[in-house]
């Protein structure tokens, strides 16, 4: 391992206050409540990857933002655009990693889910993202055992 | 002889320590009796005692010394003579020295020196005695916790009752206690010990104290600040609290610690444990008020900077302009900031301070930079802190004393209206009206600091008793300066308020405004200050806001708020000139706004204010009450005889307005009951006045708000002016409706059956309103009032229950639910009982047909008491609406019966029952009638009157209309019905008669409560999935499929419940996972899913079959159009897949 930390002082953020929705559901039965960003974000909240030299959260390191992500609820398309607190983080892969199944498992089966690194922010950039939304090597890193676990450990508090 | 053998025994048994502890406790109270009733003398106790008192068997003699001290304790009210306690003192006091029986000895010293002067007590020469043994012979610190507490509280209490002879001891004494306490640590020791520094302190003259302080002290300081390691969860997280307190008392028990302690106290001060600060702050503020100005002025200059310190550092929450905070002080969390500024009152009020804070550097440089505090959202947060700070301390410097409060207003006040730009106008008569144009806006920081100090002076003014505000006034120079500024600044504010827009930037202005115009409007003290123009002028520029800005809603919300608390001040204190302006200005307007024909505001803004406005003040809410009264009874009289749906529309919110916001108030405030008389007698008479109503008047809408607000008058109302309204109510009924005459025997019920499709339309619109108003006085009245003519009345309410009236029939099951009964004596003659009213309901000839007595002779005969409207249920009519109303009827009539108790609800879930069952036994006819009347509707209504049965309803039978309600009511209805319903649905031969059983079992299991319905769990799972099965076909029965799938989620997450459920783990996936789909209500597709999620807890090999069915619903959910169900489904997901592995392929 690296001797001395990688990034040794994160900037925090503090958390944005969260907008809330109107209370729905009693005004219209049939009406139908479209998927988007904040629902989305609200999933990956939840999500309990901690930077590991650092107590903060995701949300408090800006890594995962509300702006940050696209939904077409119509098309059935995300885009999530997570940034890296320093360039050559190492747990980009992981954190992305996460984010996919966490979105796999928590969004219909007719969503296409593309995660990527923000442009700019890391210094493995192209590689990460293709290592993200390749099919293959994402089922391959799921059966790793090791892999597995780290994810459900990332994932498992965030299931009511 | 026997009794001395007893006695030795008793002895024996305690000193014996292989004996229980239980039986030594028995044989101390054999001998604590027999000594009670003087069969023995202590003397002779002693005597036999002897050989325990002395031997040389350390264990024994320990026992035995004991015994005797326990013993003493609890003679404490017993008369002994000198001699014996002198004896015995004498006896203890030797004793203190022999260490290994020391606990004896010292509970013994402890009780004789405890005892009341009624019985014998120890002198002060043995007193002396025993402290001199005590100081020779105690190692106190080396004894363990329990023996160090006794010799504490032995200390203690002979330092309180013997102060004179145990003082004598002088320097002795001071170096025992010294060494006695030194290095205490057990917390209720050092109570003790804190409480005994106290009493030493109080008791020693000064000079020989003196010597003692720098010691004594020395002991004492290291206890502060009291902090526990301790883990909390013992009593200890209660106990810090007192601690500190004893140790604060202890601190400031002597001016003599005063060189010692403020300098530690103030060293605290800068500790980075916010207890220690809170400590040290309220320590000081104690220490200056018992050491006394004197002392604590060389250490003036140190605190001031020391508060201040703590003052602007303290994290203070930020300012929120909502209608809360208007009056009140924000709290901060850590309570450095409030303590701070106690102490800082403190030392003001001692002289002490006062000329620091006026020549304060930082102070002073804020006023000299106002100018940086143009407006609110452009300070930045560290300017706002130093100025919020210098607000606080300004404003609790100028409260604390007449004195401080002279020189910091004539000081401060001054500049802050320069940098306001006001001029001191003296002409406050008509400040209002002259053409007075502000330059820009008000600067932020001295608008702040100007109101701070506003306020602060109001609250000393009415604060202070003895302060006379007429002489002050033309005397102090800051009351007169208070004075010229006072118009000027009113004004500038009212001109502030009428310029401010919606938005953010405005909010400060509008918050600090009307701040401002409220703390100017609330001075105590009649005129005096503020003058009664400006004081009127206030109240109109708040009111034209509520009149006339209503767009503004920031604006509007607080003027509103400060109008209410304006007349709230005017109502506690009694200023009856006050109350006259607020009354004339305020009150009438608003209340006026109601009736008044200006439409461009809303209508529910309107509403608001007067609900509002009526809360300042009982007399307040007196008049909106009644001036409500007035507009509701003229815009009802505009439906009655104009049908004018304007109207309609105001006089249901007014309604609404009147029943929900103004009567639980005037329900707390009491005492007006006359008003709610008023307004239900002035209904009766507008209907009773006009007699020809509008044909419009069809809506329901007027006339349910009516019969609500009706009950609910009435329905607080004491019986008389119950019997007063009823009786109003009954001359209109008999005086409009056709005549009432005795039994309408003649009127044969077929015919009504025939003619009622035409009647409900021609009935005219004016008979159903009386009808429905007077069977809600019904409902509403207490059991002691006593209705005119039941039978009458009965009568009546039946032919309208026939007609499909809901409240004529809820009105029967009221007057058979409060009717007294005959046997209970106290009875008033003409009230009517409970029996006649069942006699009549069952069995009167309005409910025989004439024409076709042949019926009559079929149905039900063999019980002769249910017959008349219980035939018409049984569809002996032949007109399926008159049953289905008859049904409903009988139903309300049963949970009448059914909440007192009366057997006779039996007989009426009978005749359901049989409704129920009619289906197999009938052939019916071709019914030509729509499908609405058919059978199944009537089997429906039947199953229906179930609900009626059990629910609770809002309208009728409840608490608040006075219902008799007999407790666990509902649990003996279940255990009554299910044993005979569920053999009934397992006969049942076609599928729709059972479905109605399901349904009629559902209305059941659903109103029951949980805890009964889970001990048979296990037999309702059947029907559960039946009836769930059943009311998922019908959209109209979601309802009913929402109840009961509740039921079923309380049994899921219910142990025993879960153990009943694995059985049919198969059967409850299945119908979980088709609800999972159901279309028409979210909450039952949510419930659903939690559901499965509990399921997913059961034993894996009962559910891991079902693994992949519940998966694939489960993902579908996923895609749910609601996002509540979506997350559910999240969870649910998570839940199942994670049986066998955490992946999800599946």
């Amino acid at each position: 391992m690296v001797s001395g930390l990688i990034n040794a002082n994160p900037v925090v953020y503090e958390k944005k206050e969260r907008r809330v929705r109107s209370p729905s559901g009693c005004a219209d039965e049939y009406a139908a409540e479209a998927i988007d960003q904040q629902e989305v974000f609200d999933i990956l909240l939840a999500l309990d990857i901690k930077d590991p030299e650092h107590p903060y959260s995701l949300e408090e390191l800006k890594v995962i933002t509300e702006d940050a992500i696209e939904v077409d609820d119509e098309r059935s398309y995300v885009r999530v655009t997570f940034t890296p607190t320093v360039e050559h983080c190492s747990m980009a892969t992981v954190i992305g990693l996460c984010l996919r199944v966490k979105l796999m498992r928590s969004l219909p089966s007719r969503f296409k889910v593309d995660i990527r690194v923000a442009p700019g922010t890391h210094a493995t950039e192209a590689a990460v993202n293709k290592q993200l939304n390749d099919k293959e090597r994402v089922a391959a890193a799921l059966e790793n055992p090791n892999l597995v676990d780290m994810v459900d450990e990332c994932l498992a508090p965030t299931y009511g | 002889m026997a009794e001395s053998s007893q006695l030795t025994q008793h002895i024996e048994s305690f000193v014996n320590l292989s004996t229980s502890p239980a039986h030594q406790a028995a044989s101390l109270d054999a001998i604590v009796s027999s000594l009670t009733n003087n069969a023995l003398t202590v003397e002779s106790l002693v005597r036999e005692m002897g050989m325990y008192l002395t031997t040389t068997d350390d264990v024994i003699r320990a026992r035995g010394i004991l015994l005797l001290g326990e013993l003493l304790t609890r003679l404490d009210s017993k008369p002994l003579d000198d001699a014996t306690v002198h004896s015995l003192i004498a006896f203890f006091t030797d004793r203190l020295a022999d260490w290994k029986a020391l606990r004896g000895a010292l509970v013994g010293c402890l009780a004789l020196v405890r005892r009341k002067s009624s019985g014998g007590v120890v002198t002060a020469n043995d007193a002396k005695a025993v402290v001199q043994s005590y100081i020779q012979n105690l190692q106190v610190q080396s004894l363990a916790q329990h023996d160090r507490k006794l010799c504490f509280e032995l200390l203690e209490c002979l330092l309180q009752r013997y102060p004179d002879a145990v003082a004598s001891l002088g320097e002795d004494l001071l170096y025992g206690i010294c060494e006695a306490i030194d290095g205490e640590k057990d917390p209720h020791c050092l109570m003790l010990t804190f409480r005994i520094i106290e009493v030493v302190a109080r008791l020693f003259p000064d000079d020989l104290l003196g010597s003692f302080a720098g010691d004594l002290f020395e002991i004492l300081g290291c206890y502060f600040p009291i902090h526990f390691t301790h883990p909390t969860g013992e009593d200890f997280d209660a106990r810090r609290d007192d601690l500190s307190r004893a140790l604060m008392v202890a601190f400031s028990s002597t001016p003599l610690f005063e060189p010692f302690a403020i300098p530690l106290l103030l060293e605290k001060l800068s500790s980075s444990l916010q207890s220690a600060k809170v400590d040290s702050l309220k320590y000081l503020s104690n220490c200056t008020v018992k050491y006394g100005a004197d002392r604590m002025a060389k250490h003036a200059r140190a605190m001031w900077s020391s508060i201040k310190d703590a003052i602007y550092t303290s994290h203070e929450p930020a300012l929120s302009f909502t209608t809360d905070s208007l009056n009140g002080v924000a709290i901060d969390e850590n309570g450095i900031l409030t303590e701070a500024l106690k102490l800082l009152e403190t030392l003001i009020k001692q002289g002490l301070i006062l000329s620091w804070i006026v020549g304060d550097e930082d102070i002073n440089l804020i006023f000299k930079s106002i100018s940086n505090f143009k407006s609110y959202n452009e300070t930045p947060p560290q300017s706002k802190q130093k100025l919020h700070a210098a607000g606080h301390i300004l404003s609790v410097s100028a409260k604390a004393s007449l004195s401080s409060c002279r020189s910091i207003l004539e000081s401060f006040l001054p500049p802050l209206m320069d940098a306001l730009g006001l001029s001191v106008g003296n002409s406050s008569q008509d400040c209002f009206n002259d053409k007075y144009v502000l330059e820009g806006r008000l600067n932020h920081g001295a608008l702040y600091l100007c109101i701070e100090l506003i306020a602060a002076c109001r609250d000393f003014v009415a604060g202070s008793e003895e302060f006379k505000l007429e002489f002050a006034a033309a005397n102090e120079t800051w009351c007169c300066l208070l004075q010229s500024f006072s118009s000027s600044l009113a004004k500038a504010l009212s001109h502030t308020l009428a310029r401010s827009a919606n938005g953010d930037a405005y909010d400060a202005d509008i918050y600090f405004g009307v701040k401002g115009l409220l703390i100017l409007g609330t001075f105590r003290g009649g005129s005096s200050i503020i003058s009664k123009s400006i004081f009127e002028n206030i109240l109109l520029t708040f009111t034209s806001i509520i009149t006339a800005e209503f767009e503004k809603t920031l604006l509007w919300k607080l003027a509103l708020k400060a109008l209410v608390h304006i007349g709230s001040l005017i109502d506690r204190f009694n200023e009856s000139e006050k109350a006259l302006s607020y009354m004339g200005i305020v009150v009438d307007k608003i209340v006026s706004l109601a009736s008044s024909c200006e439409f461009s505001m809303p209508f529910s803004l309107k509403l608001e204010a007067i609900t509002e406005i009526s809360a300042s003040g009982p007399y307040y809410l007196l008049k909106t009450v009644q001036g409500l009264k007035e507009v509701i009874c003229s815009n009802l009289s505009e439906v009655y005889v104009h049908g004018n749906p304007k109207s309609a529309e105001i006089v249901v919110q007014l309604l609404e307005c009147y029943s929900n916001k103004l009567l639980p108030r005037i329900h707390e405030a009491g005492g007006f009951e006359e008003a709610l008389m008023r307004f239900a007698l002035n209904i009766w008479s507008l209907i009773e006045n006009c007699v020809a109503f509008s044909s419009q008047v069809h809506e329901k809408g007027p006339l349910d708000a009516t019969m609500k607000a009706m009950k609910l008058a009435v329905g607080s109302c004491s019986v008389e002016n119950q019997t007063i309204i009823i009786q109003k109510a009954y001359t209109v009924l008999s005086l409009s409706t056709f005549p009432l005459k005795e039994p309408a025997s003649d009127i044969p019920i077929q015919l009504k059956g025939l003619q009622l499709a035409q009647e409900t339309d021609n009935c005219s619109s004016r008979t159903a309103w009386i009808y429905s108003l007077f069977a809600s006085i019904i409902i509403a009245v207490r059991p002691q009032t006593r209705i005119p003519n039941v039978r009458l009345v009965i009568n009546h309410l039946m032919t309208t229950l026939l007609k499909g009236n809901v409240p004529a029939a809820q009105a029967l099951g009221s007057m058979v639910n409060k009717l007294g009964l005959k046997s209970n004596g106290t009875e008033v003659p003409n009230t009517g009982t409970l029996e006649e009213a069942m006699d009549i309901i069952f069995n009167t000839n309005l409910w025989s047909f004439n024409d076709n007595g042949a019926l009559r002779s079929n149905g039900g005969m063999e019980n002769g008491g249910a017959m008349g409207l219980t035939d018409v249920a049984r569809g002996a009519a032949n007109s399926r609406s008159l049953q289905i109303h008859a049904i409903a009827g009988l139903a309300w009539i049963g949970k009448g019966l059914l909440m007192r108790g009366h057997e006779k609800v039996k007989d009426i879930t009978m005749v359901f029952l049989e409704c129920l069952l009619s289906n197999g036994r009938k052939s019916f006819p071709e019914e030509q009638n729509s499908s609405e009347h058919s059978p199944k509707s009537v089997m429906k209504c039947a199953a229906d009157a179930f609900q009626i049965l059990m629910s609770d309803s809002e309208g009728c039978l409840s608490r608040k209309f006075h219902a008799t309600i007999r407790p666990l009511y509902k649990q003996r209805f279940y255990s009554t019905m299910m044993p005979i319903l569920q053999p009934l649905i397992a006969k049942s031969e076609s599928s729709f008669s059972r479905s109605i059983m399901c349904r009629a079992c559902a209305h059941i299991i659903s109103d029951t409560p949980l805890i009964v319905v889970l001990n048979d769990a296990k037999k309702l799972i059947p029907i559960l999935m039946d009836g769930l099965s059943v009311s998922s076909n019908d959209f109209s029965d979601k309802d009913i499929l929402y109840n009961l799938l509740l039921v079923l989620s309380g049994i899921l997450t219910d142990k025993n419940g879960q153990e009943a459920v694995i059985e049919c783990a198969h059967m409850i996936i299945n119908r979980l996972v088709e609800l999972i789909a159901y279309p028409h209500m979210m909450l039952v597709r949510e419930t659903a899913i939690q559901c499965l999620v509990a399921m997913s807890r059961l034993p894996h090999a009962r559910i891991y079959p079902m693994r992949r069915q519940v998966l694939q619903a489960i993902s579908k959910a996923l895609d749910d159009p609601k996002r509540a169900v979506r997350q559910e489904a999240v969870s649910c997901r998570q839940a199942w897949a994670s049986i066998a592995s955490r992946s999800l392929h599946f």
